[in-house]
């Protein structure tokens, strides 16, 4: 069985949410889609107040490099173009609209046949993934067709598609893979037909045996599909990690996944990919997972972009139970915490985690004891001790030398750490001091 | 409804502490002191008593007066500190108040000046011990013989360790290896079981506070190096199996290395600790003036271990 080689730790699972099937959650009243949902740019809307739009409209336009494109996740009027609190607090460019109906474009193929044959050449299978605002689903949200234009002098060997789903509590990849495999097949065909790729390489943790029984059936179908079952460790599903575990290979400091002929994109991504290239449906839903050990139910939604957190929460529980202490969009590793349920969703959510009083709580910090948990914890072999130490005493040339930017926030070193030390927090701050150190240098 | 929780990621924790390591360490600990009991009776039993407690209250006095920091005596190093204090010196009447000396020492000095647990560059109990072993050289050296099993008496009459033996009269009187593995020889009181040490480092490998890098690179040094010297001179070196089995080396290597705060953290480097330490004690052992070595080679490598971890990182990923 894969996995990769160095350090990494092993989170209690909770995956209690994977006998929830995926259910369609009812339109909103209202949707916020902002503009900022991708790495990169903010996109420019391309609607004003007062305008009519259908399920899948364009709405906002990438107009530089590194920006997808925003659809309609609704059909109904544009109320206001107006500033929005993201779900951390953060103002952002958002597009109001006032749900009526539910009017989808007619290009939009919402039968449920499958459709195996794809006839687009990769430049054109590109050229699609940005027309309808394909981004990233692993988390990081970077615009698909940035990462399927191989630059000049590069040489893709490896298309990998994420389905470790190695964060706790997580189901949406799961139930994906379980209800839609033909689906998630096809998009990940489309994509190593882009990439001029003899295999894509889809990794699965073994805690899921029963997807990977159903997708290694399927994917007999398929043409250079390859099912790889990996060990359940976190971060398994961590780019430089994965690649690592599927094909031996590691990408060095500083370094692309493209730089060792690998391109990795998520599960999530491959269906979003299947639904735009043969269903012209551009990226307008997401699944998420609603859960929580203390929640009298357990869900997976199919969800339209821009509903609230509120909205979800209503619709599955009702409201938050009293004993609520954090929620959280993600996981419980990496996941971010939700100050502001008003705040709509992005392309990017994964999960509404609602962890209890007693969970949210963190355990005081007391003296390192030098155990070196730490260390043997962190899968790229970094000190998070040191870097703690080096960035409270503002040290950051030294941390820059001892290659904090390497960090992947992983938070493997939290985790582990007998002190609860918040070095996870420590190393951000670390990470964001260096780079500002960096910036000034330049100048 | 109530406010929400805001906090970074990651919003999980392992529930690993600083005080269960430390309450697995006294737990490894309890197979030493049941020995020592049953080979040196209440004198043993005395002695640990008085040094935990001594332990103990001097951190919370210091804690509570001196630095004027909530208390950390629940965390348990402090236990620790104690019971590795009191199996480091001869089980005699003598003894039971001296310790409260080493005590303060081992927390006071070796501990609590550098800012407490974490913080300390060299192992507080080996501090305290050392202390005791120059300035109390008569009554730190005063062996208590050991004859029948459980002498539930304060009296002892003196008598020697198998090194002070061997130092003094070569071969012919030492005792069986059997003996020396069970522990049915002369010497501080927990270090004479073989067998308890060995019960207890299992215990704590089994529950990851220690790994096997320190005792392992320790003890095969010293068994290699002292097989070497055996093999030049069998009648003035002692054989490499008794060397192991005799004087600190089983506790040294197991308990006192191993101790987290002053041993470095990447596997090279705790081989290189380990060796180091091996070579050091046999070195004290056969051209220093002391008969036993462990406590100043344990030291000495403490000293080194900043270095060691500057020196030895971790393999960094991809390169």
């Amino acid at each position: 069985m894969k996995t990769f080689k160095m350090g990494g730790v092993h989170p209690e699972e909770n995956k209690i949410s994977t006998q929830a099937a995926i259910e369609v959650m009812p339109l909103p009243k209202q949707v916020a889609v902002l503009m900022n949902q991708h790495l990169g740019a903010p996109a420019t809307p391309i609607v004003a107040k007062g305008d009519k739009v259908k399920v899948g409209q364009l709405i906002a336009e990438a107009q530089t490099f590194m920006c997808a494109n925003i659809h309609s996740p609704v059909s109904g009027t544009v109320n206001k173009i107006d500033v929005c609190k993201d779900f951390v607090g953060l103002p952002k460019t958002a597009i109001y609209i006032d749900v009526e109906g539910d009017e989808w474009m007619e290009i939009i193929d919402r039968t449920p046949d499958l459709k195996r044959e794809c006839n687009l050449e990769p430049k054109e299978i590109v050229a699609k993934l940005k027309e309808m605002g394909i981004v990233g689903l692993g988390g990081a949200t970077f615009p698909a067709h940035i990462k399927y234009s191989i630059p000049e002098g590069k040489k893709a060997e490896y298309l990998i598609i994420n389905a470790a789903e190695c964060e706790p509590y997580l189901t949406s990849d799961y139930r994906v893979m379980l209800e839609h495999p033909e689906e998630v097949c096809v998009g990940a065909s489309i994509l190593r037909k882009a990439l001029g790729v003899p295999n894509a390489y889809i990794g699965i943790e073994t805690n899921k045996p029963d997807a990977i029984k159903l997708m290694t059936e399927t994917a007999k179908k398929y043409e250079g599909i390859v099912i790889e079952p990996l060990k359940v460790k976190y971060p398994q599903g961590a780019e430089k990690q994965l690649i690592n575990a599927i094909t031996g290979r590691k990408v060095p400091s500083g370094k692309l996944p493209i730089d060792v002929g690998c391109v990795v994109s998520n599960l999530g991504t491959a269906f979003a990919v299947y639904e735009a290239i043969q269903k012209n449906k551009p990226l307008i839903e997401n699944i998420l997972t609603v859960t929580g050990k203390k929640l009298p139910s357990q869900h997976n939604y199919q969800c339209r972009i821009g509903i609230t957190y509120n909205d979800i929460i209503k619709h599955a529980l009702g409201e938050l139970p009293e004993t609520t202490g954090k929620v959280i969009s993600g996981g419980t590793m990496m996941g971010k915490a939700i100050s502001n349920l008003d705040a709509p969703t992005t392309k990017g959510a994964s999960s509404v985690l609602v962890m209890d009083e007693a969970e949210a709580r963190r355990n005081p910090e007391t003296n390192c004891i030098r155990c070196g948990k730490c260390m043997h914890a962190c899968p790229m072999g970094l000190e998070p001790y040191l870097f703690s130490a080096l960035v409270k005493n503002n040290r950051v040339e030294e941390a820059k030398e001892h290659n904090i930017l390497d960090c992947i926030e992983c938070g493997c070193c939290y985790f582990s750490c007998p002190a609860n030390k918040p070095l996870t927090d420590e190393i951000r701050l670390g990470k964001n001091k260096v780079r500002a150190w960096l910036a000034a240098q330049k100048h | 409804m109530n406010l929400l929780n805001i906090s970074g990621s990651p919003h999980v924790h392992s529930d690993e502490s600083t005080k269960k390591i430390m309450w697995r360490v006294n737990l490894a600990l309890v197979p030493m002191l049941l020995c020592g009991i049953a080979f040196f009776g209440l004198n043993a039993l005395l002695i640990s008593i008085v040094s935990v407690v001594c332990c103990c209250l001097f951190q919370w006095l210091i804690e509570k007066y001196l630095l004027k920091v909530p208390t950390t005596v629940c965390d348990g190093s402090a236990v620790v500190t104690g019971l590795l204090l009191a199996f480091n010196v001869p089980a005699t009447a003598d003894m039971i108040w001296l310790i409260a000396i080493g005590a303060l020492v081992a927390i006071g000095v070796g501990k609590m000046t550098f800012g407490g647990l974490g913080k300390n560059p060299f192992n507080p109990a080996l501090v305290g011990r050392v202390f005791l072993l120059i300035s109390f050289p008569v009554q730190m050296t005063t062996w208590p013989t050991v004859g029948k099993w459980f002498p539930m008496t304060l009296d002892t009459t003196s008598g020697a360790t198998p090194l002070g033996i061997f130092k003094e009269s070569g071969l012919s009187d030492m005792p069986s290896l059997m003996d020396a593995f069970l522990g049915h020889v002369g010497g501080s009181f927990g270090e004479v079981s073989a067998i308890a040490i060995l019960i207890g480092a299992i215990y704590l490998l089994c529950r990851k506070v220690i790994s096997w890098h320190i005792p392992v690179a320790f003890i095969g040094t010293a068994f290699l190096f002292s097989g070497i010297l055996w093999l030049c001179n069998p009648e003035q070196f002692l054989n490499p199996v008794m060397t192991i089995f005799t004087g600190g080396i089983m506790l040294g290597a197991c308990f006192m290395a191993t101790d987290m705060v002053t041993s470095p953290m990447s596997k090279l480097a705790q081989i290189i600790f380990g060796c180091g330490c091996g070579l050091l004690t046999i070195i004290i052992r056969n051209w220093g003036a002391y008969p036993e070595g462990v406590s100043f080679a344990i030291l000495l490598m403490n000293a080194v271990t900043p270095l060691l971890n500057r020196w030895c990182k971790p393999a960094r990923f991809a390169c």
